[in-house]
């Protein structure tokens, strides 16, 4: 009977881990790579974790995944053969980021202004642009026991995140859990790191930074129409406007995490709550419940 | 002029806090939030708004339905993927790249000027101040970051200041370039953590990919003083001028609750007493 139960329990459970949840701030540092690790890892198996924070990625900080693929990302930008070139400018009237510019008898791509739309190659008359790529940094994929895990690292230089966060969403799974560690902010690298989430976690702390960025965050959201509820970090400091703040606008708490010197000095050595108070793992799985009642 | 630019890599270790109580110490200056993206100086600095300008940066495609044959041909070629099936351009995936406008045989497409923010010039009670704010799902965060900048020198100019206190945004991208591209130096603001350690590695190597000289402090030393001292090492090799220590003082949250500095809450706590001595340390290295 007890075998039978667990089964269904599995079979349900499988079924219904199919969601992607984000976890995004607005503000920096508030605990979004805390609550997105330990949720993945008291979840256990069937999980994947993708971190979008690939300007500065962290999860891996935590997880301590064995990485087994390592992949070079390139974006594609023109390269100019000018045998065949006319030196008519087309190339640079079209491009909206001045990355291709005719200057006197040459025609001179700024690759790393570059955003990859390809219309100077579609209007050249000469077909004499072609592509190659610039780096744009690397995906490493690999897991810790079940938990799937996937991060981008964007090449120090390269200033535009959103194509490779874009490519470390590909490796979004349709037959397990995805979580996603969001970067900071409410610009593009948040919108490409929370679109086509079935909920959004937003992760803040207590305090007038923590309350100015949850709004924005908030409003980010609400543009792209995803169910959304909150968790605040260190939830005993500042003051008690963000609560107030999600009670008057129908954003559920759904958890608060106290300010513990033991959870800062293990999240300062690279562990996880769950790993230094392990009763913390039913909380996150409660989390997750709650969350599916939401979601789902 | 000289400008001190603030960044982190990591969010939330404290940038803003630490430039609020500079503002309470340092004399004849403009403050600049170049953090346009969750700018948050503006609740500390409480700035008296004197001149409000939009931001006008990047264009997006517009599909007029009655001129529309449908014929398929801008969809072909977006590489965003941002028209739908029955051509309405989603306008968060609209790149702005402007092919599906210069292609199309019907002139169906507008492509109009996005308003994307607001920028102000204002007064505080430590000085004058260039702030933004950029609308939520945005991009041309780094263009904002380079305007409010420039507005900010422009600021200091005018008012014969010599030194522009800037806030950086966090992260190693668009933004954080942006706000690096003449500095005089980048104080790194750094917490010792295992996660603050690689993000500062990460920033510092972005300042040096730049060759803007850096420098660091280390915020909530008392933390984890191992990960302090290896951030301290990390910086030493690098030619990374170490600036200070802060310890952990819950006085920092405690004044910005009220809105104010450190330096105006508690004048004596030893977070205070701790950025007071890298204000001087980075004044006197600065000749400011």
């Amino acid at each position: 009977m007890i075998v039978l139960l667990i089964s269904i329990s599995i079979l349900i459970n499988d079924k219904e881990k199919v969601m992607i949840i984000s976890i995004a701030s607005g503000k920096g540092g508030t605990g979004k790579t805390t609550v997105a690790t330990n949720l993945a890892v008291s979840l256990g198996s069937d999980v994947q974790l993708l971190d979008c924070d690939v300007e500065e990625p962290n999860a891996h900080l935590f997880i301590r995944p064995t990485i087994e693929e390592v992949k070079t990302i390139n974006t594609p930008v023109p390269e100019v053969d000018m045998e065949k070139c006319n030196l008519c400018g087309k190339c640079g009237e079209i491009c909206q980021f001045k990355a291709i510019v005719v200057i006197g008898e040459t025609v001179l791509p700024f690759h790393e202004l570059c955003h990859s739309c390809g219309g100077c190659i579609e209007v050249c008359p000469e077909k004499a642009i072609t592509e190659t790529g610039r780096e744009l940094g690397i995906i490493e994929k690999g897991h810790r026991n079940g938990l799937e895990f996937i991060h981008g690292r964007l090449r120090v230089g390269e200033a535009m995140s959103p194509p490779l966060i874009k490519k470390v969403r590909e490796y979004t799974r349709s037959d397990i859990l995805t979580i996603i560690d969001a970067p900071p902010g409410t610009s593009c690298p948040v919108i490409a790191s929370m679109k086509g989430a079935d909920f959004v976690l937003l992760v803040t702390e207590p305090t007038p930074f923590g309350l100015h960025d949850l709004k924005l965050a908030v409003g980010a959201v609400k543009i792209l129409g995803i169910p959304c509820g909150l968790v605040i970090n260190r939830s005993d400091i500042g003051d008690d406007q963000v609560t107030q703040y999600a009670n008057e606008h129908d954003v559920p708490i759904m958890m608060e995490i106290p300010f513990d010197r033991r959870i800062a000095e293990a999240y300062s050595r690279g562990e996880m709550i769950v790993e230094v108070m392990p009763e913390w793992k039913e909380k996150f799985v409660q989390l997750y419940h709650h969350i599916e009642k939401i979601a789902g | 002029m000289k400008e001190i630019v603030i960044i982190s890599g990591k969010g939330g270790t404290g940038k803003t806090s630490i430039i609020a109580a500079f503002a309470s110490l340092a004399k004849n200056k403009v403050l600049c939030d170049a953090d346009v993206d969750a700018a948050d100086l503006h609740l500390i600095m409480h700035p008296e708004i004197k001149e409000r300008h939009d931001f006008e940066s990047g264009h997006t495609a517009i599909i007029n339905q009655d001129k529309c044959t449908e014929c398929g041909l801008c969809r072909d070629l977006c590489r965003w993927d941002a028209i739908s099936d029955d051509f309405v351009v989603d306008s968060i995936e609209c790149e702005g790249c402007g092919v599906c406008y210069y292609f199309c045989p019907e002139q169906a497409i507008d492509f109009p000027l996005n308003t994307c923010g607001e920028w102000y010039l204002s007064e505080t009670r430590f000085g004058p101040m260039a702030h933004a704010r950029l609308d939520i799902a945005e991009d041309n965060s780094g263009k904002l970051v380079v305007l409010i900048r420039q507005e900010g020198k422009k600021l200091a100019q005018e008012k014969h200041m010599d030194l522009l206190l800037t806030d950086g945004p966090p992260g190693i991208g668009c933004p954080v370039i942006a706000s690096l591209g003449g500095a005089t130096v980048v104080l790194i603001v750094a917490e010792p953590t295992v996660s603050g350690r690689h993000d500062m590695e990460r920033v510092a190597e972005l300042a040096a990919f730049f060759k803007i000289p850096a420098m660091v402090c280390i915020n909530k030393f008392d933390l984890n003083p191992d990960e302090g001292e290896a951030i301290e090492a990390f910086a030493k090799q690098r030619n990374i001028k170490v600036m200070g220590r802060v310890p952990f003082d819950p006085a920092f949250t405690r004044a910005m609750v009220q809105g104010k500095t450190i330096v105006e809450f508690d004048g004596s706590s030893e977070g205070c007493e701790a950025v007071k001595n890298i204000w001087k340390n980075l004044a006197q290295r600065l000749e400011i």
